[in-house]
């Protein structure tokens, strides 16, 4: 299995004036390719400093992390922009799409600051990764004019269109109702069995059951780091809608 | 990212917000415009000034009676007058660049004739004053040789005097009668029009200085010798005038001149560096509301990095780099201040043709000054939209995501 993320001993400290938040002590983790993980635990756990260190938006204040078994922690903030641009996906929790902007430009975003590949045909790319969520119909929607569930998709667009490496979801249904929820963990499934490696940020049990992988955290540290009987978010939704 | 994709963007966010991308390009277009319009007054004035004193006449020359120096006093000029009527013969008999010579003297008198009263300026000059100061006759004759030797009691009246004085007869031939003495018009001046500040060039009595002498003023000394050069390089004269002059006053090698020689060039140069202060001190007035427009910029543009934190951090997320969200800000800034520039110019122009169609100046649309305004107004949004585009790059993706 080809190995996508490695994090060893991973530390970060937070200083706040004298006093020092010790937010990770020491986190160990390897993510292989086509791997579903949610990772769980309550508000101050750490989960969050956690994706953000994943997501190359923060750096870890020790500890080594390995990105397709590079070492990025020698890399500086250009390089680092690279990395979320064309090797990590992200989505939010509220969505964060680009307001007053069209559903296909917001897609397009992250080919605009795509300096390797020099893609000419935005448009098709922003297109077939929006075709890919549903959303052929929406091009130019604005947001304002989408569902929550669909803005969720966008977002999921924008997160596919450069092919990552990895999408990181960070609470993706924290602001959605049950069904639409499943709708947008059903997506995420079957972008997965497309071997699609996903990382899920979510504190409800009821979500976490969608991964392969369950990792508990608390306190900084990983407590507990399983294998799961994945469930079928699609059949779920069935079930419901009966 | 490539320049074409951030400059797409920055007027996607320009157009997405036109009211305040309006309101804020006002300040730069207000500045631009002024600018362009204050040179442009400025500029006009200036040269109708240089056009005035061209109307003085051609190759003029004017000596005036120099400053007498006393224990290293300077008394000013005319303190100590030594022109007199034999410097000017002297003149005429020794120079050879000279192509006409007029001795200049004048006072303001009360003027009587038709049962009109005036009150103007009487001059007495020689036969050639007119061909010096490029004065041409509406009608009559300009006095002769003869004439100045004899000592006739004739005038010319400048037009201003023509129509005050007689104002439904034809002058010529007419007797008018200056501080009590009856003179005869022989002729009467074509109009030279408003002089530079506003003294009118038509409101005077021409004379033989003869006449003058010994009827009017009894004083000997000249207001001024005024000079025709028969060459172009007027330096060449002048010298040649110092010369005879230095002469004809006797004066020794180791003193200074008892006189000044000036010429038109000097004239309009004096007149213009006022003109071009002027210009100088519009411009700067106007400048400085262009800067106040750039602040305007800087103003919103900071408003508009505080409201736009979350998608700054978005933009961040998905592969921006610090330097995209610079440059995405500072072309912002700078394109809300090149399109106000623009639209100044354009304005600046209507507001010129309009002046020039309802008034009689004659103002000018110079493009130093339009390159000026419109580098100013770039340098400007350069300027103060740095500050805040820095800001914007300087944001924390994950705090600029989470910012409600």
């Amino acid at each position: 299995m080809q190995r996508v993320l490695e994090l060893k001993d991973l530390k970060k400290n937070y200083y706040m004036g004298d006093y020092i938040v010790k937010a990770l002590h020491g986190i160990n983790l390897k993510i292989d390719r086509g791997d579903f993980v949610a990772v769980m635990g309550a508000s101050g756990s750490g989960k969050s400093t956690l994706m953000n260190i994943l997501g190359c938006l923060d750096k870890p204040t020790e500890g080594d992390y390995f990105f397709e078994n590079k070492n990025i922690n020698l890399l500086n903030d250009d390089e680092y922009a690279e990395i979320r641009n064309n090797k990590i996906g992200f989505v939010f929790q509220g969505f964060n799409l680009l307001p007053r902007t069209t559903a296909i430009e917001n897609v397009e975003l992250p080919l605009f600051y795509d300096r390797k590949k020099e893609k000419k045909n935005f448009k098709e790319l922003a297109a077939s990764a929006l075709k890919k969520v549903g959303l052929q119909d929406r091009l130019h929607h604005h947001p304002n004019k989408l569902s929550g569930g669909q803005q969720q998709r966008v977002a999921i667009a924008r997160a596919l269109v450069n092919d990552p490496s990895v999408i990181l979801a960070d609470e993706p249904t924290g602001n959605l109702d049950t069904a639409t929820s499943l709708d947008i963990i059903s997506i995420f499934q079957q972008l997965n069995q497309q071997k699609i490696t996903i990382v899920l940020v979510t504190h409800e049990p009821s979500i976490a059951v969608y991964a392969k992988r369950i990792i508990n955290m608390r306190d900084g540290h990983i407590i507990d780091d399983k294998k799961t009987k994945q469930r079928s978010a699609k059949q779920d939704l069935k079930k419901i809608q009966e | 990212m490539k320049i074409s994709n951030t400059l797409k963007i920055a007027f996607k966010n320009i157009v997405k917000n036109k009211t305040r991308s309006f309101l804020t390009s006002l300040g730069i277009i207000i500045g631009v415009g002024s600018v362009i319009i204050m040179v442009g007054i400025g500029e006009a004035t200036q040269r109708n000034i240089e056009r005035e004193i061209a109307s003085l006449g051609t190759n003029l020359i004017i000596v005036y009676p120099g400053a007498f120096r006393g224990g290293g006093v300077s008394q000013g000029t005319g303190t100590f007058n030594r022109l007199s009527i034999k410097d000017v013969e002297n003149i005429k008999t020794y120079s050879k660049f000279v192509e006409a010579v007029s001795p200049v003297i004048s006072s303001n008198e009360q003027v009587i004739g038709g049962g009109n009263n005036w009150r103007t300026t009487v001059y007495g000059v020689s036969e050639d004053y007119a061909e010096i100061r490029d004065y041409k006759l509406a009608s009559g004759v300009f006095f002769t040789e003869q004439d100045v030797k004899a000592g006739k009691n004739i005038v010319v009246l400048g037009k201003d005097v023509a129509d005050a004085v007689f104002p439904d007869d034809e002058p010529v031939g007419k007797s008018i009668r200056i501080s009590r003495v009856p003179c005869k018009v022989v002729g009467v001046l074509e109009s030279k029009g408003q002089g530079s500040f506003q003294m009118s060039q038509d409101d005077l009595i021409m004379m033989p200085y003869t006449t003058f002498q010994n009827k009017i003023n009894q004083n000997r000394f000249l207001r001024s010798i005024d000079i025709k050069s028969s060459i172009k390089d007027l330096s060449v004269t002048q010298e040649e005038i110092r010369d005879i002059l230095r002469n004809s006053h006797k004066l020794p090698d180791s003193s200074e001149d008892d006189f000044r020689i000036g010429n038109q060039t000097e004239i309009t140069e004096r007149a213009t560096s006022v003109a071009s202060l002027m210009t100088l001190l519009l411009g700067s007035i106007a400048a400085v509301s262009l800067v106040v427009g750039g602040i305007g910029i800087m103003n919103i543009m900071l408003v508009s990095v505080t409201e736009r934190t979350r998608e700054i951090g978005i933009r961040l997320a998905v592969g921006a780099r610090k330097r995209d969200i610079l440059m995405q800000f500072l072309i912002e800034a700078l394109v809300l201040s090149v399109i106000g520039g623009a639209l100044g110019i354009l304005i600046s122009f209507m507001v010129l043709l309009i002046l020039n169609n309802f008034t009689n100046t004659q103002m000018v649309i110079n493009y130093r000054t339009i390159i000026l305004a419109v580098g100013f107004s770039g340098t400007i949004g350069i300027f103060f939209g740095f500050y805040p585009a820095r800001k914007a790059s300087k944001l924390n993706p994950i705090d600029a995501l989470r910012y409600e």
